[in-house]
């Protein structure tokens, strides 16, 4: 029976965690890069936002420049919650987050590393063309600063509290309606406090405490969210 | 005898107000072989599904070496080889991937033998090929290929012989044996009929149910 025992991995703790972490955010990467075409979807909507808002609305640049704020926000906002369903839905249901789940690997660093590389394949390129929209919407050159710091800070809390809603509805057909009536009751603070960061930096306010905020709540989120998200795909597989 | 790896006691589930089975009693010792018989629908899956931990659908007691499954989950799971229903094989990555993804997930695993595992399961020249691209067998196959990776000592396995050709199925049965003689257990359900002989004892679902 001895051969039969399961040999402990000889690397210390911390190294093994940060090698998982690693190999979690290398597959997610892998497999998005391997479908590029969703990859796009979010920007696009984020691009096409902003685009009809002001053929729709006014192209009046002083009334652009007042909503610019909100416009790139809200749009940043409903991409993610767009991109969200798909976080775990075909890990689902190709069995490999039954065998995630059977691993005696903590569940809170795999948790983590898909939302990172969620974050990194929508927030961050979301993050990084704001300021192209803050152009087309006439934003005042002084807010760019405020909007690209409050998406940065603001975008990975929309990506982990949106993974809570996932993990609760992938065992459902149809998790999308619900995924959004769980989830942007949550995001409202943080849309509340990136705005206001973006309209101080516009009126020349001072920033830090919007930011702080943000920055509050993104260290709860990373704290708490993959405790919140490993228990929801728990009972989301056992349904 | 030694103590049992997996003692279940007083085992209750239903589903949609019928009852898949009551009070079912076995226990598995290390080299011993259970077959869970049934006919379709008897709720196979589901035992192996409570078994492995990932439905809390049910009443009773499950117990890992006489310890209360919930209490020792983490040394449950590190000894664990669950093969479900879905073979948990991403269709976009290459069976290379796969495996070391699997790996990855398991810290026991030596990835330097993922490639002479997939050359075992007759997939050696596939190994940069998505899956997407190969047959539901050889799909299959990738997901089994765990089997000579892990050296963990209980396997559960549901339905390891779907769409494998014969001569993979007899491979693969002797592999059960050859890790049942080494000191290993395995559960699984098969509608093959296994020649292992005395080896394999059955739990029939259909007379605990009442179904038959």
């Amino acid at each position: 029976m001895n051969d039969m025992q399961t040999k402990e991995p000889v690397l210390n703790r911390d190294q093994t965690m940060v090698g998982l972490f690693l190999a979690v955010l290398k597959r997610d990467l892998l497999l998005s890069y391997r479908r590029r075409s969703d990859l796009v979807n979010p920007l696009i909507f984020f691009l096409m936002v902003a685009t009809l808002f002001p053929l729709g609305v006014s192209p009046e640049p002083e009334f652009l420049a007042q909503v610019a704020p909100g416009v790139v926000w809200v749009a940043a906002l409903l991409a993610t919650l767009l991109s969200m369903d798909a976080v775990f839905r075909s890990d689902f249901e190709d069995g490999t987050l039954e065998q995630t789940l059977l691993s005696p690997q903590p569940l809170f660093v795999v948790v983590l590393g898909k939302v990172i590389a969620h974050w990194m394949l929508t927030g961050l390129p979301l993050t990084l063309l704001a300021p192209l929209l803050g152009v087309m919407l006439f934003l005042p050159e002084g807010g760019m600063t405020g909007l690209m710091l409050s998406l940065l800070l603001g975008t990975p809390t929309l990506s982990l509290v949106g993974a809570i809603g996932a993990a609760l509805t992938v065992g459902l057909r149809k998790g999308g309606v619900l995924i959004s009536l769980l989830v942007l009751p949550l995001y409202i603070p943080v849309l509340i406090f990136g705005t206001g960061a973006v309209q101080a930096a516009v009126t020349g306010l001072p920033l830090a405490g919007y930011l702080a905020l943000l920055g509050a709540m993104l260290a709860l989120g990373i704290v708490m969210a993959p405790l919140a998200i490993g228990a929801a795909l728990r009972i989301s597989v056992s349904g | 005898m030694s103590d049992p790896l997996l003692r279940v006691e007083q085992l209750f589930c239903e589903r949609d107000d019928r009852v898949l089975f009551e009070n079912l009693n076995f226990s598995l010792a290390a080299g011993e072989v259970i077959q869970i018989e049934g006919q379709n629908g008897s709720g196979k899956t589901t035992l192996l599904r409570i078994l492995g931990g990932l439905s809390r659908n049910f009443e009773g007691d499950i117990f890992w070496k006489e310890e209360p499954i919930g209490d020792v989950a983490e040394d449950f799971r590190r000894n664990l080889l669950y093969f479900g229903h879905q073979p948990g094989v991403k269709a976009i990555l290459t069976p290379e991937e796969n495996l070391n993804w699997y790996a990855a997930m398991h810290p026991a695993i030596d990835p330097e033998r993922i490639l002479d595992a997939l050359e075992q399961v007759g997939l050696k020249g596939y190994e940069d090929v998505p899956c997407h691209m190969l047959s539901a067998g050889q799909n299959r196959r990738v997901s089994l290929a765990r089997l000579y990776l892990s050296s963990a000592p209980l396997w559960i396995l549901d339905e390891p012989f779907t769409a494998i050709d014969k001569r993979g199925v007899a491979e693969k049965e002797a592999l059960i044996a050859r890790h049942a003689e080494q000191g290993g257990s395995v559960i699984l359900t098969t509608h093959h009929e296994l020649s292992m002989g005395d080896r394999v004892r059955s739990v029939n679902l259909d007379k605990l149910a009442g179904t038959s």
